[in-house]
């Protein structure tokens, strides 16, 4: 391994969350982005092709060294790492509608799921998956949520676009396909299917 | 949500109720469950049933209190009702008041299945640990509070037994003897010369004799019946008989 590539294997194995390639950069100020990446895919094959016990993944914009997935069961076992609780499903539906529809404001969230969002809203603020993002143009200027990069970390994501694409949804996924309302979509599937 | 939430109580201790309630997640949640169960064609969907089967559910789920299932079986009745009276949109179509009901089912629909997909996705990611790092747990909000006048009062009472009792110093009045320490000085001085402060004192002086036996030994100086020296600041005082005066 070169100096640089210990280095980040450093850095990573240090910090608490994943670290960005740019991040990453201010460490050697003789390296360049390209540097810390050919860097970071050294350790990566390296960690794989040793078969060590952790890995190098990518997620929410940045690197971060996790343990391999088959070794979760021995390590809850052990006790040495307690599995975060699951969210609920009201915080999953909202969670899903607003990584979709974002930015979204709340009667949105309540007309696609039908129930009232305020307590799942303010519970997903207070675990920081969502944000205020701005208010809309509407009467009464409601504020407009989207989700936050722990969101993507919570889903393992390297960004938004990871999820599963709009194509393959009868709802529109707006920061890929802002143009096309979703409910046209959907009216659109409905007619073709009756 | 748990066991333990608002509905226990509402429902008056019929937990069965309060775990059917916790599978769905609203009102479309269950319509959408009443369609699978009945193997209804979403694109076709026989209201009139469908609508007596979600009112049914409601009432056996004792969901009554729940607002959003109760404007969901609103919405129902009344497209039961447009059903009957259908609008000719033009000459070969009819409006079918559905249309809105069967989008909003597809999109729920489709929500559903983004959260299958993302709940894999947290699942997977949960199982890839992270070194150390323990997530700073959430600030949950308080829980409603369930309590009934007596475990108020008593938790008053905890509250109040912490607060600390004020103290009353009691003030007692120590009579300071100084004419018993004006003869006790007075005898030594008729027997010696000169004596030492600890000597005046007597043996295991309490408080108030060393105050007593300090304020006469200042009255017989002022009278000039002793002087008192003190070779150095800080010094031990010697008391001392003055010469022009004979002792008693």
């Amino acid at each position: 391994m070169n100096p640089l590539t210990q280095l980040i294997e450093a850095a990573l194995f240090s910090a608490a969350r994943p670290l960005t390639v740019e991040e990453l950069q201010t460490l050697e100020q003789d390296a360049s982005l390209s540097d810390v990446r050919q860097a970071l895919d050294q350790l990566r094959e390296r960690y794989d092709f040793n078969q060590h016990g952790v890995e190098v993944v990518e997620l929410a914009g940045g690197f971060q060294i996790v343990t391999r997935p088959h070794f979760a069961a021995a390590l809850e076992r052990a006790q040495f790492t307690v599995r975060t609780p699951k969210l609920t499903g009201a915080a999953m539906e909202t969670l899903a509608v607003i990584a979709y529809r974002q930015p979204v404001g709340r009667a949105e969230i309540e007309e696609i799921r039908g129930v009232n969002a305020a307590g799942v809203l303010r519970t997903l603020q207070e675990r920081d998956l969502i944000e205020v993002v701005g208010r809309g143009e509407e009467l009464g200027r409601p504020l407009l949520y989207g989700t936050t990069n722990l969101f993507l970390e919570l889903l393992g994501l390297k960004e938004l676009g990871e999820l599963p694409r709009a194509e393959e949804l009868t709802i529109a996924l707006h920061p890929h396909v802002p143009e096309e309302p979703a409910e046209g979509e959907a009216a659109a599937y409905v007619e073709s299917e009756s | 949500m748990n066991q333990n939430g608002p509905h226990t109580t509402a429902l008056g201790g019929e937990p069965g109720f309060v775990v059917q309630l916790d599978a769905y997640s609203g009102p479309l949640d269950l319509l959408m469950h009443l369609l699978r169960e009945e193997q209804i064609d979403i694109a076709d969907i026989p209201i009139a049933r469908i609508a007596d089967q979600f009112l049914g559910a409601i009432h056996l789920l004792g969901l009554n209190q729940a607002a959003d299932y109760l404007d969901m079986a609103g919405r129902l009745l009344r497209l039961k009702a447009q059903m009957l009276l259908p609008r000719r949109l033009d000459d070969d179509t009819w409006e079918d008041p559905r249309h809105e009901l069967v989008r909003r089912l597809l999109e729920y629909q489709q929500i559903r299945e983004i959260v299958t997909w993302m709940e894999r996705a947290v699942d997977r990611r949960a199982s890839q640990y992270v070194r150390g790092y323990l997530p700073p747990p959430p600030e949950l909000p308080p829980p409603p509070l369930t309590l009934d006048l007596i475990e108020m009062l008593s938790a008053v009472e905890r509250v109040i037994a912490a607060i600390p009792s004020p103290m009353f110093h009691r003030v007692v009045p120590r009579p300071l003897d100084v004419e018993g320490a004006t003869a006790r000085l007075e005898a030594l001085l008729a027997d010696n010369e000169e004596f030492g402060w600890l000597q005046a004192l007597g043996p295991r002086p309490t408080i108030t004799d060393v105050l007593s036996t300090f304020i006469a030994l200042l009255e017989l100086a002022r009278r000039g019946r002793l002087n008192l020296v003190q070779s150095a600041p800080f010094a031990p005082m010697v008391i001392r008989r003055e010469s022009t005066h004979p002792a008693d």
